[in-house]
């Protein structure tokens, strides 16, 4: 049953071979077992799982089943969940039990989906190892000694070994893509505005965008059925018809141009991942595809870009954390300011507050023209590079991530380090396109490695056609971690 | 670009974090090596480059003004660190 896809799970619910509370048993005895190590849930509630699953088999018994009726799903902490405590792996949100659904939580609750539990990532999203975490590091299940990637790390982790049928996870600089990589699963990052944000904890506003993590592009158009639509209560959500992500999957993939950008396969790269994601081009190339060669001339500046824009949000959006209405207020204070500058300063993590001043200093009088607004300039022109590039191709590929897993503590003193292994996935956010990563292969130290698949606004349900066609020919989505 | 430790300590004010000379000359180290990487951006002629706020061009969307929300007042003040009949509390800021 672990190994099977979501279909499989939901057509083995509906002729009654298991119930959705044998099935969530299932899961979190082995969350129970593996968590200790792993630490890929922040948060298990059976009571609640399992009252869900109880809900769900009754819809079975009742015949109102849905697709993803009994499946159980883990949510990453940054999603409000009703009754559920939700800290975005900060001690800021410690004792945050959040009063209101998230959209993403209310669609998959409507969905008869079982929310299995809130899995780790870093604080505030800000990370790319896992390691910023309030609540300690995940820890890769390939090995235990290396980093899931971040900032979904918690979600990745918890797909990987089994943990979970699926997980959601978000992307502002490739938070999905990333760690889907390091950790050998498939994930994507949908257009800007396809998923409402609404109580999404906010990171970077004008980047965030929410998407599945799963064992196949098969099962991720599944749940991207699920979370995307039209959502008033997020002004940047989409007005547009609901599309179903499954549509052309088997369609054949003659005639397809993949455009590949000298840029992703340059000076930074390491030889094994190169390797990969060349083998996984040829691959394609059996499979019907033509390759392009295409230029992102302005795509190494994503990552200078990211870190203007992304602080400068965030020092606006974390402006709210101030001890007063909810979250942590200090012990001991003297005045209004002191509570507000010892509350943030102690539930607050060192990574946050370096980014909260990063953003406070471009945005702060005599630098806003120098830094923020020359940011969203060169913005624009990473984006139009994008929109040239696919006038050529159909698809964009390349590696997600410069490397495989790194290990824990590895680039730990040193920011810019940690802010480099973003630099493919970075771009496609600033642009707002949709990306995802599958697992194409293992490195030289025999971890994962992703081959990431980028596409043009709204073509989704393309890029999900594009990696279910390899992930038949191919069967690296399905290798799992030994041990498990 | 080098940070002065005066830099990093407006900063933090104006970011309303406390911080202490050693957290400040820590912050001024990995502040200073960010920026260096920011500097980058400044090589670029943008001339004429409209800048790009948003990844959709988008307009701001309109709803009938009427009343949405309902009143959550006791389940938002259940998890606030202190409170008094329905009001939020802070330290006296006025004598």
């Amino acid at each position: 049953m672990l190994n099977h896809s979501l279909q499989q799970q939901g057509d083995a619910l509906r002729a009654k071979k298991i119930s959705s509370v044998e099935l969530t048993q299932l899961y979190l005895d082995r969350i129970a077992t593996h968590n200790p190590v792993l630490n890929a849930f922040v948060t298990v509630e059976a009571a609640k799982s399992l009252a869900q699953a109880r809900a769900a088999d009754a819809q079975f018994a009742a015949g109102t089943a849905q697709a993803l009726t009994g499946i159980p799903i883990a949510q990453k902490d940054i999603f409000c969940a009703q009754g559920w405590r939700t800290t975005c792996g900060s001690l800021m949100l410690d004792n945050f039990i959040s009063p209101y659904d998230a959209h993403v939580i209310t669609q998959f609750n409507n969905a008869g989906a079982v929310n299995l539990g809130k899995t780790n990532m870093d604080e505030f999203a800000m990370g790319s190892s896992n390691e910023t975490s309030y609540f300690g590091p995940v820890r890769n299940p390939w090995d235990i000694k290396a980093v899931p990637g971040g900032s979904s790390g918690g979600a990745a982790a918890a797909v990987a070994a089994r943990l979970c049928a699926a997980a959601t996870g978000t992307d502002t600089g490739g938070s999905i893509r990333q760690p889907a990589a390091l950790c050998g699963i498939t994930g994507i990052k949908p257009t800007y505005g396809t998923v409402s944000r609404y109580g999404m904890i906010a990171f970077a506003s004008s980047l965030d965008q929410a998407g599945p993590m799963a064992r196949s592009a098969e099962d991720c158009a599944l749940m991207l059925n699920v979370m995307t639509g039209h959502d008033e209560r997020d002004s940047t959500s989409l007005q547009r018809d609901k599309e179903d992500y499954t549509r052309e999957l088997s369609k054949p993939l003659t005639g397809l141009r993949i455009g590949l950008p000298r840029e992703f396969f340059a000076e930074g790269l390491s030889d094994d991942v190169a390797q990969c994601v060349q083998a996984a081009v040829a691959e394609y190339q059996k499979l019907g595809a033509t390759v392009v060669d295409i230029s992102l001339p302005n795509a190494k500046l994503a990552v200078p870009v990211y870190y203007v824009l992304a602080p400068a949000e965030a020092s606006s959006n974390l402006s709210r954390f101030d001890g007063v209405r909810y979250g942590y207020r200090a012990p001991d204070y003297t005045d209004l300011t002191d509570m507000y500058e010892k509350s943030r300063a102690q539930g607050f993590g060192e990574e946050v507050k370096r980014r909260i001043m990063i953003g406070t200093y471009v945005l702060s009088h005599g630098y806003y023209d120098a830094y923020y607004l020359q940011a969203q300039k060169i913005r624009r022109l990473i984006a139009q590079d994008f929109t040239e590039a696919f006038k050529k191709c159909d698809v964009i590929m390349g590696p997600t991530s410069p490397s495989t897993a790194f290990n824990l503590g590895e680039k730990g003193d040193d920011p810019v380090q940690m802010y480099l292994s973003d630099i493919y996935t970075i771009a496609v956010n600033l642009a707002g396109l949709p990306g995802m990563s599958i697992p194409c292969g293992t490195g030289a130290n025999a971890m994962p490695v992703g081959l990431q698949i980028i596409g043009d606004y709204f073509k989704e349900a393309q890029m999900l056609n594009v990696a279910h066609q390899y992930q038949l020919a191919t069967d690296w989505h399905s290798r799992a971690p030994q041990g498990l | 670009m080098l940070l002065t430790t005066q830099d990093v300590q407006k900063i933090a004010r104006l970011a309303r974090l406390a911080m202490n000379d050693t957290e400040i000359e820590a912050a001024r180290t990995q502040l200073s090596g960010i920026f260096e990487l920011i500097e980058q951006m400044q090589a670029v002629d943008t001339a004429g480059i409209e800048p790009m706020s948003h990844a959709q061009d988008l307009s701001q969307q309109l709803r009938a003004d009427v009343v949405t929300a309902t009143n959550d007042r006791e389940a938002f003040q259940a998890i606030a660190p202190q409170v008094e009949g329905g009001l939020y509390l802070v330290p006296q800021v006025i004598e």
